[in-house]
């Protein structure tokens, strides 16, 4: 049941996605280019989705279970530390770059060409990266001096 | 600034944007967990016990939405400007980013923001100015 409700939300996530427009990366930068002529469209991805989120998530929070039963796993930091800003701002610029973001990239895996793919392969390899370096930096930390 | 009028497409991206809020609602609701993509995807390749075919079915569902959105309307066309070499480099950065960054678009600018927290104000404050900066960069500074 719990997997099965995570492929609905994914569907019905990814419909968002295609229907809102964030599927072609040249809206995304369209959106992204003040400078340039300029499509709000995107501006409106956020408000809708905050628009139920907003409203939505208050109320969900407060259970201490969820309606499967399973635990509320929600993010328990706190602090804004340099890697979240760090983090945040190299995500900026990759996303400004090819005008893809993960959710994006996904949904237009199906769709043909070898351009998403490319852009998702090297997605993994970079949160590869990320763990490869955690892994390195845990066994430094742990190791006797 | 000069609005570009030809592609605004405030009602469908509103509704898009509705169906993102939806599936994020939904599956706080029924699974009780985040709907961040980069962390759906990046807990894959460290997955904790019971913790793969959830991940697995999101992305699936995600994968094959466009042939259940073909089912009612042809699939909008799309143009990707970036060539190999800048689609490599922007994935290596968005991947490395986001997990640096505990979350993404989905994660802090939708969810995050829903249940107002703090971090994932700061993070969507960053991620939006990096973008809007970058793309400044590359169009008009060195295009």
């Amino acid at each position: 049941m719990k997997v099965l409700m995570a492929w609905l939300a994914g569907v019905l996530f990814g419909l968002g996605l295609i229907l809102s427009g964030m599927t072609d990366p040249s809206k995304v930068l369209g959106f992204l280019d003040l400078a340039g002529a300029w499509d709000p469209s995107l501006a409106f991805v956020m408000g809708g989705a905050l628009l139920v989120g907003s409203l939505t998530f208050p109320l969900i929070v407060k259970r201490s279970k969820s309606i499967l039963g399973e635990a509320m796993r929600l993010p328990t930091a706190t602090r804004i530390d340099r890697r979240l800003v760090l983090g945040g701002l190299t995500f900026g610029v990759g996303w400004g770059l090819a005008g893809y973001c993960p959710g994006p990239a996904l949904a237009s895996l199906a769709q043909g060409g070898i351009k998403p793919l490319l852009f998702f392969v090297a997605m993994l390899a970079g949160m590869a990266l990320f763990e490869l370096m955690e892994h390195m930096k845990n066994r430094s930390l742990t190791k006797p001096a | 600034m000069t609005i570009d009028w030809n592609n605004y497409t405030p009602w469908l991206s509103l509704t898009g944007g509705l169906f993102i809020g939806l599936a994020a609602a939904m599956f706080l609701a029924f699974n009780g967990r985040i709907a961040g993509i980069s962390g759906i995807i990046g807990g894959l390749l460290n997955p904790g016990r019971g913790d793969i075919a959830w991940r697995i079915a999101f992305m699936a569902g995600v994968v094959i939405s466009p042939f259940v959105f073909v089912l009612a309307a042809p699939l909008p066309e799309v143009t990707i400007e970036a060539e190999y070499p800048m689609l490599i480099t922007a994935g290596l950065l968005v991947g490395v980013g986001t997990r640096y960054g505990s979350g993404c678009t989905s994660g802090h600018g939708i969810c995050g923001l829903s249940r107002r927290s703090p971090r994932s104000m700061a993070a969507t404050v960053a991620f939006m100015v990096a973008g809007f900066v970058t793309v400044y960069v590359v169009r008009h500074l060195m295009g």
